[in-house]
């Protein structure tokens, strides 16, 4: 995986808000092709990061390229780095003023100056291989959540983006949705998309992963292969992290009172 | 009930009822244009300007329109500032429009979601184009029940204009009862008139506010 | 001659006599609104009720106090009540039975929007835990619904105080009848009193409603959830 080229380089991101730091000091890189999956506890930064990524948050230090261009802090020139970043946000926010294709058009027309005959024909592909083509004309607020998360994640990637970042996509789902936006999501790994993916979903996370990374403190903590980080954690921090998706055992205190 | 005089009187109030409305509608556009420019000022936060704004509204909305009107009318003439009946009617309106106008886009626009205008950046749209694609549409249509609420509240508001002499419902009104003491026939006919300029309004606001739940731009 | 001007406040006893005017405005407006909030609250209450010619009642009246300019009333009553019953009503009594009509018409509703607006499973929760029904609506409807309530009724106060200004054009001597006098006493030797005056009438009625407006502004902010 090395020798590929690298999409993305973080370099001693740093990001506080106040006097709390969230990021500190932290390295990543990315190669073309690769599922890198974040995990982490609540307030670990997970978030934060994909945020500084797409510009939404200044960063305090370090530097992040993109195709290595540096793209951290640049304010004039980041609307046209997020052209080639493609963010999921876990709230899906569609524009409820707008049908689902023009929600899609957006951007490849108004932003990216493309053909509107030939986005569309290109969004219509894009709804079809999500099971979403006959919400075409539909509006937003007729959608299920997981209908709307997976016309975001079109959205998002009609742009052609270096890189796509989906932000606790499924969070906001009911159970029998999320797996509907994770068939997509997998879907986007089969085809070879650049992916940064936060996520509580621990067995979607073995799956799609090429690469898990914990982050804990602000910090990377521990990185592996999945199957390695899941069966084998080296940290403790990261073996508390993973007990808490398992229970144990009830014991009542009655019957142990009578034993 | 002396319907014969109402007949004949009918066309005197019509008369009045097109200047209440003519002076309305210029009234409201005038206070929509300011209104809107103000809150926009507050909302992208320009220095200074904001403050100024922030000073005239307060002004405005806590002060009565007849009490506007009284200064524009008789007190600013001792200083050289004369203005027509209609000139000041029309100035008035849109100074207390104006705030409260402004008041009803600016909550519209912080109504807004942040998590929409993150979104519209992260697709690369360039500042104004998520003000001219996202923020707008969504903030107008927000807007709209209490813009809504506005034109009613300052159609209302036009009835005091016959304290700057001008020839509004209320001046025909109060001109008949005063000359042949018609008194009934002249405050049905008033209220007549109100209930035809304000019912449909009133109506088609309603209207407004049920689609608007529907469209469901709050999550 | 501007120096001249401001003056006129000075003279005699004008600014007393200003104030007294103010007092009036008040003294009405301070009449109306303890009735419509005595009022507004049955009124209010009795808008939830599901009758629906209670219902339809309430409705027709609601809108006809809300459709009609609050001057159009003041005619009504002021006009129309002498004619109607040859009794003759003199203006403040007017002026207190119209803002008293409209201000319980409003406070009504808003006492309706704010027992509405609490979901129904405060309720349900509150029978769950085994409480009375008075002790529902002692601890859990009452502070719920005061806290919307009290911001919109004080804002609803300073529209009561603003409107009241309209009562000089049914003859009653309040701030602005005062005014007028003071400017007609002085025509010919302040020739721009009406400059001042008026000047000075629009920053009392400020100095009134703008603490009033700011209260209720802060209680929104916190209060809302």
């Amino acid at each position: 995986m090395a020798m590929k080229e690298k999409v993305l380089e973080i370099e001693g991101l740093t990001k506080a808000f106040g006097d709390h730091v969230v990021l500190n000091g932290l390295n990543l890189s990315i190669c073309k092709g690769e599922v890198v999956v974040i995990i982490g506890p609540s307030g670990c930064g997970k978030s934060t990061l994909l945020r500084c990524i797409n510009g939404l948050e200044p960063i305090n230090g370090g530097v992040i390229r993109l195709d290595g261009e540096v793209i951290s802090n640049q304010k004039k020139s980041m609307h046209l780095v997020r052209q080639k970043i493609g963010m999921v946000f876990q709230s899906y926010d569609l524009f409820p003023n707008m049908t689902i294709i023009d929600n899609i058009l957006l951007a490849p027309v108004k932003v990216q100056k493309r053909e509107k005959r030939e986005a569309l024909q290109e969004a219509k592909e894009l709804l079809s291989r999500v099971g979403l083509s006959e919400k075409r004309k539909a509006y937003p607020r007729e959608l299920s959540g997981g209908q709307k998360q997976r016309a975001a994640i079109v959205r998002a990637l009609i742009m052609h983006p270096e890189i796509m970042l989906f932000d606790e996509v499924t969070a906001a789902l009911d159970p029998q949705m999320v797996r509907e936006v994770l068939n997509v999501i997998l879907e986007l790994a089969r085809q070879g998309i650049t992916m940064a993916i936060v996520t509580h979903e621990m067995a979607f996370a073995k799956s799609v992963a090429d690469r898990v990374i914990f982050l804990d403190g602000g910090n990377i903590k521990e990185q592996n292969t999945p199957n390695e980080f899941f069966e084998h954690p080296k940290t403790e921090r990261a073996q508390e992290f993973l007990n808490t998706f398992s229970y144990e055992e009830v014991h009542k205190e009655v019957e142990t009172s009578q034993s | 009930m002396d319907f014969g005089f109402i007949k004949e009187y009918i066309p005197m109030y019509a008369e009045a009822a097109k200047l209440t409305f003519s002076i309305g509608l210029i009234g409201i556009i005038g206070a929509s244009i300011v209104g809107f420019i103000c809150s926009i000022i507050k909302y992208v936060k320009v220095p200074v300007l904001r403050r100024i704004i922030s000073v005239y509204i307060e002004l405005s909305r806590n002060t009565p329109l007849l009490v506007q009107l009284f200064f524009l009318y008789f007190g600013l003439p001792k200083i050289g500032l004369m203005m027509s009946s209609r000139g000041c009617a029309i100035t008035g309106l849109i100074f207390l429009g104006g705030s409260y106008m402004a008041e009803a886009f600016r909550s519209g626009l912080e109504a807004v979601e942040s998590t929409q205008i993150e979104c519209a950046e992260s697709l690369g749209l360039k500042r104004y184009q998520v003000m001219r694609y996202v923020v707008f549409p969504q903030s107008l249509a927000m807007s709209m029940p209490a813009f809504c609420a506005n034109i009613i509240f300052l159609i209302k508001e036009t009835s005091v204009f016959s304290a700057v002499a001008l020839a509004d419902l209320m001046y025909v009104a109060k001109d008949l009862i005063g000359l042949y003491y018609k008194t009934d026939e002249a405050l049905l006919m008033l209220v007549v008139s109100y209930l035809i300029l304000l019912l449909p309004i009133s109506i088609l606001c309603s209207v407004i506010e049920r689609r608007l739940q529907y469209a469901g731009y709050r999550n | 001659m501007l120096a001249i001007g401001i003056d006129i406040l000075f003279r005699g006893n004008n600014l007393v006599r200003l104030l007294e005017g103010l007092w009036v405005t008040i003294k009405i407006s301070m009449l109306a609104i303890i009735v419509s909030i005595i009022l507004g609250i049955l009124f209010g209450m009795v808008m939830t009720m599901k009758h629906p010619m209670i219902k339809g009642v309430c409705r027709v009246y609601l809108e006809f106090i809300r459709i009609m300019p609050q001057l159009v009333l003041l005619f009504l009553v002021y006009f129309g009540a002498t004619k109607a019953f040859q009794i003759h009503i003199s203006g403040k009594v007017a002026a207190v039975l119209v803002f008293s009509l409209w201000g319980t018409a409003e406070m009504g509703d808003l006492v309706r929007g704010a027992l509405v607006s609490i979901p129904y499973h405060q309720y349900e929760s509150g029978m769950a835990l085994g409480l009375t029904r008075l002790k529902i609506f002692r601890y859990i409807i009452i502070p719920q619904t005061l806290r919307r309530l009290i911001p919109l009724a004080i804002n609803l106060a300073t529209r009561m105080i603003k409107t009241t200004s309209l009562i000089v054009l049914i003859g009653v001597v309040e701030v602005l009848k005062v005014g007028q006098q003071i400017i007609e006493a002085n025509r010919f030797t302040v020739p721009d009193a009406a400059l001042w005056i008026y000047a000075v009438v629009f920053f009392l009625y400020f100095i009134v409603c703008y603490p009033i407006s700011l209260l209720a502004r802060k209680l929104e902010r916190i209060w809302q959830e």
